[in-house]
């Protein structure tokens, strides 16, 4: 048999405990088979829920909390994990099977050096003797481009950063020298410059040493760049299975096409870009510890358009958002908004001022008070700014669920019962309630799987097309800014390194930076990753 | 809320408390004697004439429980939630505006901390008028800076949550940040403590009286008849087992209560509904 794992049929079930309900069997996973040949990447991909880490882990045939492999069978070598007794299952974990996991600060105990950690697993199995395990080490943090691979074992997990903490994941994996490797979304919470150079490093350890692996991520477009085969799923069944070419070019699925195609959106930018609502100038902001953040910053908005304010995490984005809320007055510089200076505090401002701007945060759950219904979170700004109340305030809420293409069977639900797409929402509509000139979004979209982010994106679109409200879009993810920006912002280290309308700011000639974010992102076509390695011209720092 | 969702643990709960509620409301009514009417020989047996037996002067057990549970339930009840209301007042307000009023409400709270809770009650109840209201008051007062310290703990993780934010952003005032945003999130431990608390005010209005300064005789209290009648145990006599058997009763049904009250506003939150 040429196929090093084989999953045949494979039901996954696990037991719900509704609260106030009697538990019940849900089945998580459903007649999924796949293979996979040696020294070939197979891509899961799915939404959240779509039940891809559960798959990937029964490669090592683990349910996680209270999951069950009820049904199929689990092929390595020829061998079914699933009749394995739990003594020989332990010898394929972590020896023949290894896992790298999403969070890599999580998953590395703070208390032991990374060297001992990442040999560890082939030590405990017998696999190589402590001189061989080291030699391996050392060879696996040259593959995986690692800084000063000599003494980078000696260093502690808060000692490297996020994309160093992930190669060394990867290295821990690869120690044992395992026939297969699970990679449940490696790279999902790095940073968009961080993850093309981790992205890279695990294409090159995986060449060079000739394992298999399972990649899952809910991102096509990386998975286009690192995978043999592409496995779809959806609501824990098999949508499409076919290799990498067939999937990207020639999808047969619906689903699987709307994924292709989930970043295709484009708005035309606004022509006339003068009348301006928001002016911010020369903003300098620092932390009660005296940390600067925020450096000279200077920007303006126009009415009724769209700001995007582009940056890796800790470039100031989200810190200059919170400056023109007035929730850190800045020390310098000053903001005004429809021609009049604004406040710095928020305390001096007025409720009409502060009804003018309104927020979107990028959590829904923690932006919502979870003991408060649809109604009531929707209903208090009416009731605060406008003095609406008994069925003058049910008709506007009403009125503006229907604008969020929700509808009134919802007004009483608690966030709880709502779906994350749901959620952000019915954010917005909070943030609607107050008919605001200004909603700043601080990456609303980043939380949510593609397809639902779409739509919160042509719901936000078709809402400034009704009530010509201005945006300023903070995000990531160059992809959003050029489906709804007018205007683009690119902050780096607390600099607005770019500043101008969309078509100007995105296109060459660009600035160092510029260009380093703008080939970052990973793109749904294959072979990106090499190009985009030979061309850039500025290595990204943080990684 | 649906009668039938409700746990039969709770009904029990809610049965011993209704139980003992009545038993203060009508105790006149019901109590075949007098609250300090003697009207037998030292701690006779149960059975017979008196139901529970007599104490150690000789009057009816059963109808001091019963008064008992009147002076009881009020005092360690107004005193616990006069303690709520004042600790959570205070360190919610801590929570939410921070700076200068956190840290004096805070280091003042350590302050009252730092001295032993008997030895202050004995000092300043020995100092006051002996008043039922003034021993409620200072039993509050004493209880109040534990409910400080849980109050601004829990107060504080939800103070940092983006909707608190999002009110502030709105321009709703302190009363409305923590009476509508933070209290709802906050009950589920509160409650908690609160049967607790409820618990350890009988034990500490017990406490009190048997030292003199809590329920002044004749007047009945479960405490203070425990106290009364411990020396019995020495000769086999069950009498001071009986109140303390009704101190432990009241705590449990309480403590049902809570326990179903916490699963029903954890639920909604859509946390674990069994935790």
């Amino acid at each position: 048999m040429a196929d090093l794992l084989s999953v045949r049929d494979l039901k996954i079930e696990a037991t719900s405990y509704p609260p106030g309900e009697r538990p019940r069997t849900v089945t998580l996973v459903e007649g999924v088979s796949f293979d996979v040949e040696k020294g070939k990447v197979l891509g899961l991909i799915g939404e959240s829920g779509a039940g891809k880490s559960t798959i990937g882990l029964t490669a090592l045939a683990y349910g996680r909390g209270g999951v069950r492999i009820t049904g199929g069978e689990v092929r390595l070598n020829g061998e079914d994990l699933l009749k394995l007794s739990p003594g020989g299952i332990r010898k394929v974990r972590g020896a023949k099977v290894c896992y790298v996991a999403q969070s890599a600060a999580a998953a590395f105990n703070p208390a032991h050096r990374l060297g001992e950690q990442v040999i560890e697993a082939a030590l405990r199995h017998g696999v190589m003797t402590r001189a061989e395990a080291e030699e391996r080490a050392l060879y696996l943090f040259r593959v995986l481009g690692l800084p000063n691979p000599e003494t980078f074992g000696q260093r502690y997990p808060h000692q490297v950063s996020g994309g160093q903490l992930q190669r060394a994941m990867t290295a821990m994996a690869l120690c044992p020298n395992p026939e297969l490797i699970v990679f449940d979304e490696p790279t999902t919470a790095l940073d968009v410059t961080t993850q093309i150079d981790v992205l890279a490093a695990i294409k090159h350890a995986i060449e060079e040493t000739g394992t298999a692996a399972i990649y899952i991520t809910h991102d096509l477009a990386v998975v286009a760049q690192i995978t043999d085969d592409i496995l779809v799923l959806r609501h824990g069944k098999m949508v499409e299975y076919g290799s990498v070419q067939q999937i990207i070019e020639a999808p047969q699925a619906e689903y699987t096409r709307a994924l292709v195609n989930v970043r295709g959106t484009r708005s035309e930018e606004a022509v006339d870009q003068s009348d301006t609502l928001l002016q911010v100038e020369n903003i300098t902001a620092n932390y009660s510890n005296g940390f600067t953040v925020l450096h000279d910053v200077s920007l303006h908005l126009p009415k009724g358009q769209t700001l995007a304010i582009v940056g890796e995490s800790g470039s100031g984005k989200s810190t200059l958002a919170r400056v023109i809320t007035g929730l850190l007055p800045p020390r310098e510089g000053t903001i005004s908004f429809d021609g009049k200076p604004l406040p710095k505090a928020l305390k001096k401002r007025s409720n009409d001022e502060l009804r003018r701007i309104q927020m979107i945060y990028q959590m829904a759950d923690t932006a919502m008070n979870p003991r408060q219904t649809v109604r009531e979170i929707i209903g208090r700004p009416l009731t605060f700014y406008y003095g609406l109340r008994g069925k003058e305030k049910s008709a506007r809420v009403n009125e503006l669920l229907d604008q969020i293409e929700m509808g009134g069977q919802f007004a009483d639900r608690y966030p709880a019962e709502l779906s994350g797409g749901q959620k952000q929402r019915v954010a917005i509509a909070r943030a609607l309630a107050a008919r605001p000139e200004l909603i700043l979004c601080d990456e609303p979209t980043s939380a949510l799987d593609p397809l639902v982010a779409e739509g919160i994106l042509k719901l936000l679109l078709k809402l400034q097309e009704e009530t010509h409200v201005s945006y300023m879009f903070i995000t990531h993810d160059i992809a959003i800014v050029r489906a709804i920006a007018d205007s683009v912002a690119v902050m780096h280290r607390g600099r607005v390194v770019r500043f101008g309308p969309k078509s100007k700011a995105l296109s060459p000639p660009f600035d160092d930076y510029t260009d380093l974010l703008l080939k970052s992102v990973p793109e749904m076509e294959i072979g990106w990753l090499e190009r985009v390695l030979k061309t850039r011209r500025m290595e990204s720092a943080g990684n | 809320m649906n009668l039938r969702s409700i746990p039969l643990s709770a009904w029990i709960g809610m049965a011993g408390i209704a139980f003992a509620l009545i038993c203060a409301l009508f105790a006149p009514l019901i109590a075949p004697y007098g609250e300090a009417q003697i009207v037998g020989s030292v701690w006779e047996p149960a059975g017979g004439t008196f139901l529970l037996g007599t104490d150690n002067l000789g009057r009816d057990l059963f109808s001091r429980l019963i008064f008992g549970a009147r002076t009881t339930i009020f005092v360690a009840l107004a005193a616990t939630v006069l303690s709520f209301s004042l600790g959570m007042l205070l360190s919610f307000t801590a929570a939410v505006t921070g700076g200068l009023i956190d840290q004096t409400f805070s280091r003042f709270n350590d302050l009252m901390m730092a001295i032993p809770t008997l030895i202050f009650a004995l000092v300043v109840l020995a100092v006051l008028p002996q008043q039922l209201w003034i021993l409620i008051l200072v039993m509050a007062v004493l209880d109040s800076t534990r409910v400080y310290r849980i109050g601004r703990a829990v107060a504080l993780d939800v103070a940092v949550m983006e909707f608190v934010e999002a009110a502030r952003l709105r321009g709703e005032g302190t009363g409305w940040i923590i009476f509508r945003e933070i209290l709802p999130n906050t009950l589920s431990p509160l409650l908690a403590e609160f049967g607790l608390r409820f618990a350890f005010s009988i034990l500490f209005l017990s406490t009190l009286s048997f030292l003199g300064l809590g329920i002044q005789p004749p007047a009945a209290d479960w405490g203070g008849m425990v106290k009364d009648n411990k020396d019995g145990i020495i000769f086999g006599i069950s009498a001071a087992l009986i109140p303390g058997g009704a101190i432990a009763g009241l705590a449990i049904c309480v403590n049902l209560v809570v326990d179903w009250l916490m699963k029903r506003t954890s639920s909604l939150k859509g946390g674990r509904g069994d935790g």
